[in-house]
């Protein structure tokens, strides 16, 4: 089964960190990803550059309006995911808590993937 | 799960919305200022017990001012209010007021913040000292550090400059369409003034300047200088490490090791400057931004596209005209053209730039591919006489040595 963990928090507070901070907390969930990894359960993963470079395309009118800025002015904000491969939500929320345990604050949403493209060219 | 360092990040983060909306209430910098630092104390001794609040913007705002009111009432011999534990319901509260401070205020607030530092009569260094200590919440010696100057100094310069912003009209009503673009190209231009304050001292002001941007962004998400200024200080940073060798003598932008630019700030920089591009309307940070962007795709020196990077600086002159936008266009034109033209180019700004370490620096290095060594020795004897830092004059003087003098 397989899990995004959808990885929310404040972007004012994470970036922030001063470049020391910021490559403690990769360091450390570099450790559980590498754990994740060799027992299998860890697919692509990615962070998101800040809400400021994100554009949106409003699809609701024609031809579709273009915004600057993220599609929703919220309190936490999307800053990246993980793609999990697990046998189940117990799995998939243990692995959580293990990035969890390393990286403070914020929530992680896990959600089932219901359809995944492996990225076509990788070939 | 309350641990410190995010306490302290959302302390940080939280504390120019909070100061903005505590300085709307009270219309006193020093007040709204007591008032925070209350608030955080409070903070750090209450979120680690009862975890924290959905919004700590809110939350400091809220305590802050009770705070403040109850110590004006104290000192007015009436009954304190109660203490914040002892309010039933605290996020009753919070909720009509966060939903207040998610509309216009908010973005006003903090905008009036950046802008008060600002004022035309304060000096630029003190303007930037007064942004850093207010908005930014460094404290006083991490500023005295920054400007290499002591701590006494720079608390007085921070003393003066808030008695004259006191003595100031601060503008408490919400400003019109005109005076809300007026205010955002002073912020714009007071955090260049962070940024290049950081950029020559090689200092972490760089990247407070970085974060004053996304701020300023966050609130005026369409303004394509706003953008540019972003992107522009983005590209330039993602340089630092490069722009130094291990003596701390300059690099070249063509000596410099590529491999060093910081990627992801380049991403972040690349992406604003293709958003505001769209925008389709040019201005002085957009431009330059455009300059640091051919750089930045470069990935080898001998790969810079010079006639684009001519043409952006040309561009430039149109929207501010300058003798060191002219100096600096010279470069791309003798990238493209040749030294020749380029000398042409800078001669008739000698008088203007008589001061100026670098029309002497770029003078010389001219000079010198022309084979006009004698010259070129003038000239650049001229630039470390000029020159700001022990490094520019290095950076020179590495030239005479190649010149071979004595």
């Amino acid at each position: 089964m397989m899990y995004a963990v959808l990885c929310y928090n404040d972007e004012d507070v994470v970036w922030s960190w001063s470049k020391e901070e910021d490559a403690a907390v990769m360091a450390r969930l570099g450790v559980v990803q590498q754990k994740l990894a060799r027992e299998g359960k860890l697919g692509p993963s990615l962070r998101l550059l800040p809400t400021t470079s994100a554009t949106t395309l409003r699809k609701t009118q024609d031809p579709p309006l273009v915004i600057d800025g993220p599609f929703a002015e919220t309190k936490e904000q999307l800053l990246g995911f993980y793609i999990l491969d697990v046998a189940n939500l117990d799995e998939a929320l243990d692995a959580a808590r293990e990035l969890a345990a390393v990286n403070p604050g914020g929530s992680y949403e896990i959600r089932p993937v219901a359809l995944y493209h492996a990225d076509p060219r990788a070939g | 799960m309350t641990d410190l360092t995010w306490i302290n990040g959302a302390l940080t983060a939280a504390r120019p919305q909070a100061i903005g909306a505590l300085l709307r209430y009270f219309r006193d910098l020093d007040t709204a200022e007591e008032a925070y630092q209350e608030a955080c104390l409070r903070a750090l001794q209450n979120w680690p017990r009862n975890g924290p609040p959905r919004d700590p913007a809110a939350w400091l705002i809220l305590v802050g001012r009770n705070a403040a009111l109850d110590g004006a009432r104290r000192r007015a011999r009436q009954d304190p209010l109660p203490e914040e534990e002892t309010l039933s319901d605290l996020e009753d509260v919070e909720t009509p007021l966060a939903e207040r401070l998610d509309g216009s205020h908010y973005r006003d607030d903090v905008l009036r913040l950046l802008f008060i530092c600002c004022h035309p009569e304060l000096p630029a260094t003190q303007q930037i000292a007064l942004a850093l200590r207010i908005v930014s919440g460094l404290t006083v010696a991490q500023i005295a550090r920054a400007f290499l100057v002591s701590d006494a100094a720079m608390e007085q310069r921070i003393t003066r400059a808030k008695s004259r912003i006191a003595r100031a009209d601060v503008p408490f009503e919400t400003p019109g369409a005109v005076e809300r673009a007026e205010r955002l190209a002073a912020v714009a231009a007071m955090i260049y003034l962070v940024f290049n304050e950081g950029y020559s001292a090689r200092t972490s002001l760089c990247d407070e300047a970085i974060r004053l941007a996304r701020l300023l962004l966050r609130l005026f998400p369409a303004e394509p200088e706003v953008m540019g200024l972003t992107a522009l200080m983005l590209l330039q940073h993602a340089r630092a490490a490069a722009r130094f060798d291990a003596a701390g003598e300059i690099v070249l932008l063509d000596d410099q090791d590529r491999s060093l630019w910081d990627g992801k700030l380049i991403a972040e920089g690349l992406a604003l400057i293709d958003k505001a591009m769209r925008h389709r309307a040019p201005g002085v940070y957009q431009v330059q931004a455009a300059i640091a962007a051919l750089h930045a795709r470069a990935a080898r020196p001998e790969e810079t596209d010079w006639a684009q990077i001519d043409a952006l600086y040309e561009a430039l002159e149109r929207l501010q005209p300058s003798p060191v936008v002219t100096l600096n266009r010279a470069v791309a034109v003798s990238k493209v053209q040749g030294a020749e033209e380029a000398l042409a180019m800078i001669e008739p700004l000698a008088e203007r730039l008589a001061g100026y370490f670098h029309f002497f620096g770029v003078k010389g290095g001219l000079l010198l591919q022309l084979g006009r060594g004698e010259e070129a020795r003038v000239a650049f004897d001229r630039a470390i006489a000029l020159a700001n830092t022990p490094a520019e004059a290095a950076h020179i003087r590495m030239h005479l040595d190649r010149l071979g003098v004595g």
